[in-house]
């Protein structure tokens, strides 16, 4: 049996709705961090799969942009968890509601 | 034959572990869960041919990132239990699978529909690395050096955001220097 691009992108499909499901039921901030990573790399696989079927090397040079946002977006959210966490003592997404009117 | 037994072994795999992750209570879990899914996904990237990818994938992923995570839940109660939004979970979960296919639709119907051409095609006899740096050094010279100055500015703001009082060891002061500490800290809470 041939694996076309069709199957990349329903497995595609798949991680981003696990990815999704995770940003929407988790209360804690870090696990909320896993779901993102999980969403981009769904994306990474889509836009991998693209590039080798279509010959394309566009899908891999903005794989790797990908991963240096994702990376970038980790250091600094981890290092406002962590003031955050130093400051009220805990990362629970119901506690950040000092903003409310 | 073997790319697909490896295609649906690495999907079956790669989706259990993600499960796991956005399921579990325990911070742990979900973290050994998350690394597991990264190196599985860099399975795919070697399927596909992309092996320069699905090597930055295993070095930044499983290596710089998880271990970021590691390091950053040292600061956190990761041992509790975690507290879930229990709420409609059908909702929920019907929610993130008409978006997932919605964002894949609008970004894959156009790539579909036309008979795209390749804008960068890949060069004959040469391998995936060597490919990706003539493209990455010739055409997406400004992008990987504005990535660049990004990843600098992401690490100097870790360390400012992170490194605050990293010099006060609460194991190493005596009972009054770590009630002055507190008293400082709750003023600047209350301030």
């Amino acid at each position: 049996m041939e694996i076309g691009l069709n199957h990349y992108l329903v497995l595609s499909t798949i991680l981003f709705c696990i990815g999704l499901i995770g940003v929407m039921r988790r209360k804690n901030l870090l696990m909320l961090f896993f779901a993102t990573e999980i969403l981009l790399n769904a994306v990474n696989v889509g836009f991998a799969a693209i590039s080798h079927y279509y010959g394309d090397l566009t899908g891999q040079m903005f794989a790797f942009f990908v991963i240096a946002i994702a990376a970038s977006e980790l250091a600094v959210g981890l290092g406002l968890l962590i003031v955050w966490h130093k400051r009220h003592g805990t990362i629970d997404l119901d506690t950040m509601s000092s903003m409310r009117g | 034959m073997f790319e697909a037994v490896a295609f649906y072994l690495f999907a079956f795999l790669t989706i259990t572990m993600f499960y796991i992750t956005v399921t579990t209570a325990q911070a742990l879990y979900a973290l050994s869960a998350l690394a597991a899914g990264m190196i599985f996904i860099s399975a795919f990237f070697f399927i596909l041919g992309a092996d320069f990818l699905g090597a930055v994938q295993i070095i930044v992923y499983t290596g710089a990132v998880m271990a970021l995570y590691a390091f950053g839940m040292m600061f956190f109660d990761t041992t509790r239990e975690v507290k879930e939004n229990h709420g409609n979970k059908y909702i929920v979960v019907g929610l993130s699978v008409v978006a997932a296919v919605m964002v894949v639709a609008i970004f894959s119907a156009p790539i579909i529909s036309t008979n795209m051409q390749a804008f960068y095609p890949m060069v004959e006899g040469a391998g995936n690395t060597e490919q990706v740096g003539m493209v990455l050094f010739t055409k997406y010279l400004v992008p990987f050096e504005v990535a660049a100055i990004m990843l600098l500015v992401a690490m100097v703001a870790g360390i400012v955001l992170a490194g605050k009082k990293m010099d006060l060891s609460l194991t190493l002061m005596n009972a009054e220097e770590i009630q002055a500490a507190e008293d400082e800290k709750n003023k600047k809470v209350l301030s």
